[in-house]
């Protein structure tokens, strides 16, 4: 194997250690914050401060029975899940998570594929998560899973347009599709929140409806839909899906912290380039997609659900039209030579 | 390991093709066709325009296709019916465009000697250089490529209001059956955001039943 092989897979063992721990871990937080937020204990059983409550969970989800409909479309019933995953754990191949560094007297740059297409791949990579949520709603042969799933699909392409331009927006003044070259340009000039306040805003939005959380979690909607397209599934199956989701969750905190709040770096610090550095370039991106998944719970327990036309008049009327104001004043903005 | 990726993929590209043009569910064909899109992808990859295959994945794979079966979802179709026996229209239709494909595939290996005549370089396909051809070279292409894409989404629009509506009304309370044409005959009547003028008769008579 190639020393240049050898690093890639070093640095994506790095990102996938980081990122099989996400569900568990938010797991707890999830249900520990709901608690707070509604003033009840929450679970505090399982080992200190129910620390140990996702291990119990993750325990069962493995022994008990795996159930199959018999009306189900076996093949696409038993994939789903495993394709709702894949996206989840690929998008994060384009994220920088640390300075340029030197081990061994080799140059590393701490990102798993340094391409020059990377926003795009990982825009690219994550519509695809899509399919798995329509294929297990059809697969299942129940109304509310076709439901699901169909909402699924109508909502994932609606805020997929508005982030997506929201996304471009950042590219313009950058003039790089690269995150690293993201990540360089706001160490270099100001974090891109405060000038493209408007596309963070549309991002942050768009971002709740594309990891179908709540207000915008349609396709699930346990009040009218029982589950959601995942209504059929149970055991490990169902824990994949859940696993998905919070992976999805960190993918999108981790691109919009390295789009608007400098990714790993920190004003005014330079990190040492060396192991150390990609250590504390690590923890502070950590970090950073930690407190946007503590707002993304946050308010998933703060506010009600929308209406199915509410949202789709929020994502085509109002997020859509921003994005593209966003879009015109960034151009003219870097046109006019202030960013 | 380049030709064992490209290898892999353009035998996944092939089959799943086929798997397009000749599974009877509508559903396994519209997922069958996703997977050929992402094999050309990756083909794209490999002849170094990683831009087209991004492209090609994030507006085909991940958008178009699922309109595709949303409609498909949402029409609730489930299983083919029997192709028409013999030679029809459609039969003539598809030998007419394999053959202008394969004459203009001829053409292309006859002016060029072999197939491999002006290969790309990573220089002509990176992002910038392509952006600039783009907007000073084939400006003109473009802009009316944009525009004939503009005319399709009036087209569709106005195809798919009710008829007498006026236009400023689309959009307001169906945001779902603007996606198909208005005189599509599967539609008429089953669909519920377009009551067809027997339906008051029918639903009177089911009350009163």
């Amino acid at each position: 194997m190639s020393p240049e092989l050898i690093a890639i897979l070093a640095k994506y063992a790095v990102m996938f250690a980081v990122l099989i721990n996400v569900a568990p871990i938010m797991n707890w937080v999830e249900r520990r914050a709901c608690a707070y937020i509604q003033d009840r204990p929450g679970p505090n059983r399982v080992g200190p401060l129910g620390l140990f409550q996702p291990v119990a969970d993750a325990l069962k989800f493995m022994f008990k029975e795996d159930v199959t409909p018999s009306a189900a479309d076996k093949p696409l019933y038993l994939m789903a899940p495993a394709l709702a995953l894949l996206p989840a754990f690929t998008t994060f191949v384009v994220i920088p998570f640390g300075p340029d560094i030197t081990v061994a007297g080799r140059a590393v740059r701490l990102m798993v594929a340094d391409v020059d297409t990377g926003v795009l791949v990982f825009l690219a990579l994550s519509s695809l998560s899509v399919y798995s949520l329509v294929m297990a709603g059809y697969a299942s042969n129940n109304k509310f899973s076709l439901l699901g799933s169909i909402r699924a699909s109508a909502q994932l392409i609606s805020y997929e347009l508005a982030l997506t331009i929201a996304v471009l927006a950042v590219i313009i003044p950058v003039g790089s599709f690269n995150l690293a070259d993201v990540v360089a340009y706001q160490r270099a000039h100001v974090w891109n929140f405060l000038p493209q306040i408007i596309g963070f805003l549309v991002f942050l939005i768009a971002s709740f409806a594309e990891t179908n959380r709540l207000p915008f979690d349609l396709p699930e909607a346990e009040s009218e839909l029982v589950a959601g397209f995942h209504t059929e599934y149970g055991s490990m199956r169902f824990a994949l899906f859940f696993q998905a989701e919070y992976t999805n969750m960190a993918a999108l905190s981790a691109l919009g912290v390295t789009l608007y709040f400098g990714g790993w770096s920190l004003p005014w610090i330079e990190f040492p380039h060396n192991l150390l550095g990609g250590v504390l370039g690590l923890l502070t991106l950590l970090a950073k997609i930690g407190i946007c998944m503590a707002v993304f719970v946050w308010i998933r327990w703060t506010f009600p659900r929308f209406r199915y036309d509410q949202l789709m008049r929020l994502g085509w009327k109002v997020l859509l039209p921003l994005a593209i104001l966003n879009l015109i004043l960034v151009a003219a903005m870097t046109l006019a030579g202030w960013l | 390991m380049e030709t064992v990726i490209f290898a892999l993929f353009a035998a996944l590209a092939l089959v799943s093709a086929i798997v397009v043009v000749t599974h009877k569910s509508p559903v396994y064909s519209t997922l069958a066709l996703v997977l050929t899109l992402f094999s050309t992808a990756v083909l794209y990859v490999l002849l170094g325009a990683p831009f087209v295959g991004a492209l090609q994945i994030l507006v085909y794979a991940g958008a178009i296709v699922v309109l595709f079966l949303f409609v498909i979802m949402l029409l609730n179709i489930q299983k083919e019916e029997e192709a028409h026996a013999g030679f029809g229209a459609q039969t003539w239709t598809a030998i007419l465009g394999a053959a202008i494909f394969l004459g203009m595939m001829g053409l292309i290996f006859w002016r060029s000697g072999s197939p491999a005549a002006a290969p790309l370089t990573p220089e002509s396909v990176a992002l910038k250089p392509l952006a600039a051809q783009l907007f000073t070279t084939y400006l003109l292409p473009f802009e009316i490529v944009g525009l004939l894409l503009l005319v399709a989404v009036i087209g569709a629009t106005v195809a798919a209001r009710k008829p007498g509506e006026e236009l400023g009304h689309i959009g307001e309370h169906e945001y779902v059956s603007g996606e198909e044409p208005r005189t599509d005959p599967l539609k008429s009547g089953s669909d519920p955001h377009q009551p067809s003028v027997a339906e008051p008769a029918y639903s009177s008579q089911r009350e009163a039943s």
